[in-house]
């Protein structure tokens, strides 16, 4: 009888042990089957032919590929326009809200609004702006400013490119701009109002006790924007069609027009290496160290 | 009692639900037309008939039903055509069709296991002139030959049953539909057409002048291309034809390098949002281009909506002839068809003169047959049929067929034909050096898949290899 209880108790040790697991293991399993197992494939579409040699000849083909160089390029300078922009404009909208002036709550209402819209659609709505026959030549036309239509999707200019970045701006500032609120919004008032009380004036509040403390939510914020950056794809697609060209726009069109899935597996395979490497460097440089975290 | 009447409640709801899904409201669209017409008719002789009938025939009140014909199809996939097809164009057929549209690969897929399994649900196979050839190779195709008499009669051109044989004698599919790649035109532009030029029978150099009197004349740029839709077809069998006669054997050659050119002086013409364009109707209709090229269904909604304001023209012609790309559509059976009767039926009723229209008119589809487009038939539609007809008719035509015998590698083509365009058109490089170098890309395509030349090219031994 007594041997009993003290197998049911360790039983039941067992199971207060197991359970953390238990419960991880559905998020386990989700992320496996759907991340981690397709990531794998495309690994092995990416380095492997059909009947299943090892080959590095796809990433070769990639790399001499006619507009691989020029999509490289494209994405890496939307990166590098899209977020500093999104980010200085997200930290300033955020900073503001947070300032508790009348009606803040209606602004992060506002600002959040183009989290509700498709990336598609939101290429589709600048393109309709820019376009030949678009919004802006209208309005243009009709203020008296312009006799014909301005050709702002000319290939050849630089204007696809400034449509792209606004049309990214306006829709994905907004992730950005809640992540840093709620970051903003775990920071204590306490402290600000001890630099208050230090004398610290406003700038010096914001870079001194503001933005050090918010640096894990400014992490996780650029990780995430960079990433995406990274990925654009239905925006440029939208507003320039072929004019300009992206990485995951070669990695779709090699996979549903020239129907060669390795080559696309290919090409995710380097945008998911930019990705990792640029979400490294921000872990790197922004590291919090313990004793700032809150 | 409250639990029992959510119950009764949930379940009423269910119901209600299956019986709405049960019954979707077909729409029906009903035509009457009414025609009046006296004929006047002399009797000048009267004749006894003295035949002996011979035969009894037996006429069941009943009409023949076929049962259920499975018909897999590359082509009408989008829903909407695939709800035409089942809704209107199959509706008649005395039988229950089951129609299954599906994308290259899953087709293939299907009927490739059914035949290696040795049984199948699938009796009828729509596809593509150069979809069938993996599957005439691993001979899962009937042989269709009984039934070319019937197509002959209706009208449907030699050149294209050749086409279902392959080089063989047997005959692997029936033509079934057809679409193609015209020019649009806006009528405003017919004031700036070149001196002594014949809209219907245009020259390229004659539609690129077109393009630059319009410039020259308004300062914009009103020719447009689907660069971002199928312009690799302008290329593969519109202008390569015209200007070397060829599409594969042909694409590094001299004639060549003089095609491509003329393309960029073409260009300086071409409206630059082109590299947006997919489907060139939108374009024409907000009059951002008044010339163009697309295929027939990607124009057909300016014809529609403003059939009064567009011409519908054939391609032109270069130094070799009419180079122009028929979109070939066949029925085939393969060779586990469970229901032979039923889809040999199905493929008769396919063929038919009024089934034919119908399709036309619901699916964008044109005639693979003779037909007498009747007044109903929208006038856009007519504008488009008769530029199709002239097109496919004129006597310098260079037909040039979509890819064949690349199988899951048939994108690849276009990549390198799109790629030597945005290299010398777009990218301004040296044309012999891009020809070259993208030459070697096709050629190693074609000595991997083992492809055979196909039209325009000359029928080859082996893979097709560039000059």
């Amino acid at each position: 009888m007594k041997s009993m209880a003290i197998g049911l108790k360790q039983v039941r040790l067992r199971r207060l042990n197991l359970e953390p697991y238990i419960l991880l293991l559905p998020s386990m399993v989700y992320l496996a089957l759907f991340f981690a197992w397709p990531m794998f494939q495309a690994f092995r579409l990416a380095f492997q032919t059909d009947d299943g040699h090892l080959t590095l000849s796809y990433l070769q083909r990639m790399f001499g590929d006619a507009a691989f160089i020029k999509a490289l390029r494209t994405t890496i300078v939307l990166v590098v326009s899209i977020v500093p922009i999104q980010f200085i404009l997200a930290l300033t909208m955020a900073i503001l809200v947070s300032e508790r002036l009348r009606g803040a709550d209606l602004f992060v209402y506002i600002y959040s609004i183009p989290l509700a819209v498709s990336d598609l659609a939101a290429g589709i709505i600048w393109f309709s702006i820019f376009t030949e026959r678009g919004y802006l030549n209208s309005l243009l036309y009709n203020l008296g400013l312009i006799q014909k239509p301005f050709l702002f999707l000319d290939y050849r200019t630089p204007w696809p490119i400034v449509g792209i970045v606004l049309a990214e701006v306006w829709r994905a500032t907004s992730i950005v701009f809640v992540i840093l609120v709620a970051g903003l919004q775990s920071i204590p008032r306490d402290y600000i109002e001890a630099a208050e009380i230090f004398g610290a004036n406003w700038f010096q509040r914001v870079w001194k006790v503001i933005l050090p403390l918010l640096r894990p939510s400014i992490q996780t914020a650029l990780i995430l924007r960079t990433i995406l950056a990274v990925q654009v794809f239905a925006v440029v697609v939208a507003v320039a069609g072929r004019g300009v060209t992206v990485l995951a726009a070669e990695a779709y069109r090699w996979y549903s027009e020239y129907r060669s899935p390795h080559m696309a597996a290919a090409y995710a395979m380097f945008i998911l290496v930019i990705s990792l490497a640029s979400a490294f460097i921000y872990l790197r440089t922004l590291r919090v160290r313990e004793e700032m975290r809150l | 009692m409250r639990r029992r009447v959510l119950l009764v409640l949930t379940a009423t709801l269910l119901l209600g639900l299956l019986a709405a899904c049960a019954t979707p409201t077909p729409q029906v669209i009903k035509e009457t037309v009414v025609v009046t017409k006296e004929v006047p008719v002399e009797v000048t002789k009267i004749v006894e008939v003295t035949k002996v009938v011979e035969k009894e025939v037996m006429v069941t009140p009943t009409p023949v039903d076929y049962g259920k014909v499975a018909f897999i199809s590359t082509q009408c996939v989008p829903v909407e055509e695939a709800e035409k097809m089942r809704g209107v164009i199959l509706k008649d057929f005395p039988g229950e069709v089951e129609f299954i549209p599906a994308d290259y690969a899953t087709f293939e897929d299907t009927v490739m296991a059914e035949v290696k399994a040795g049984k199948g649900k699938i009796s009828v196979i729509g596809a593509l002139h150069g979809q069938f050839p993996t599957l005439v190779a691993a001979g899962a195709l009937q042989d269709l030959s009984h039934l070319v008499d019937m197509a002959k009669e209706r009208g449907t051109p030699d050149a294209f049953i050749e086409l279902g044989k392959y080089g063989t004698d047997k005959q692997y599919f029936i033509p079934w539909m057809q679409a193609t790649y015209i020019l649009a035109a806006n009528k405003k532009a017919l004031d700036y057409l070149p001196e002594g030029a014949d809209p219907e029978n245009l020259t390229w150099e004659q539609f690129r002048d077109w393009a630059k009197n319009i410039y020259e004349a308004t300062g914009d740029k009103k020719l447009g291309f689907p660069v971002n839709g199928l312009l690799h077809r302008f290329l593969e069998g519109y202008i390569y034809p015209s200007y070397t006669g060829g599409m594969v054997t042909t694409f590094k050659t001299s004639e060549a390098v003089e095609m491509w050119k003329f393309i960029k002086d073409m260009w300086q013409y071409v409206h630059p949002e082109s590299m947006s364009y997919e489907f060139m109707q939108e374009p024409l209709l907000s009059e951002e281009v008044w010339l163009a090229w697309d295929h027939t269904a990607r124009l057909i909604n300016a014809f529609k909506e403003r059939p009064d304001d567009f011409l519908a023209l054939p391609a032109p012609s270069g130094p070799k002839g009419k180079g122009f790309m028929p979109v070939v559509v066949g029925l085939a059976m393969p060779v586990t068809a469970p229901n032979q009767k039923g889809g040999e039926a199905l493929i008769e009723y396919l063929t038919r003169p009024e089934v034919q229209i119908t399709t036309l008119r619901e699916v964008g589809f044109f005639p693979m047959i003779k037909v007498d487009y009747p007044g109903y038939v929208a006038k856009g539609i007519r504008l488009q049929g008769e530029a199709v007809s002239k097109q496919a008719a004129a006597p310098d035509a260079i037909p040039a067929m979509l890819p064949v015998g690349l199988g899951p590698r048939s994108g690849e083509i276009n990549k390198i034909y799109r790629d030597a365009f945005t290299r010398i058109v777009i990218n301004n490089e040296d044309i012999e050096t891009v020809l070259k170098e993208e030459a070697e890309k096709l050629q190693t395509l074609m000595n991997e898949t083992g492809a055979p030349c196909w039209p325009p090219d000359p029928p080859s031994k082996g893979a097709c290899q560039v000059k």
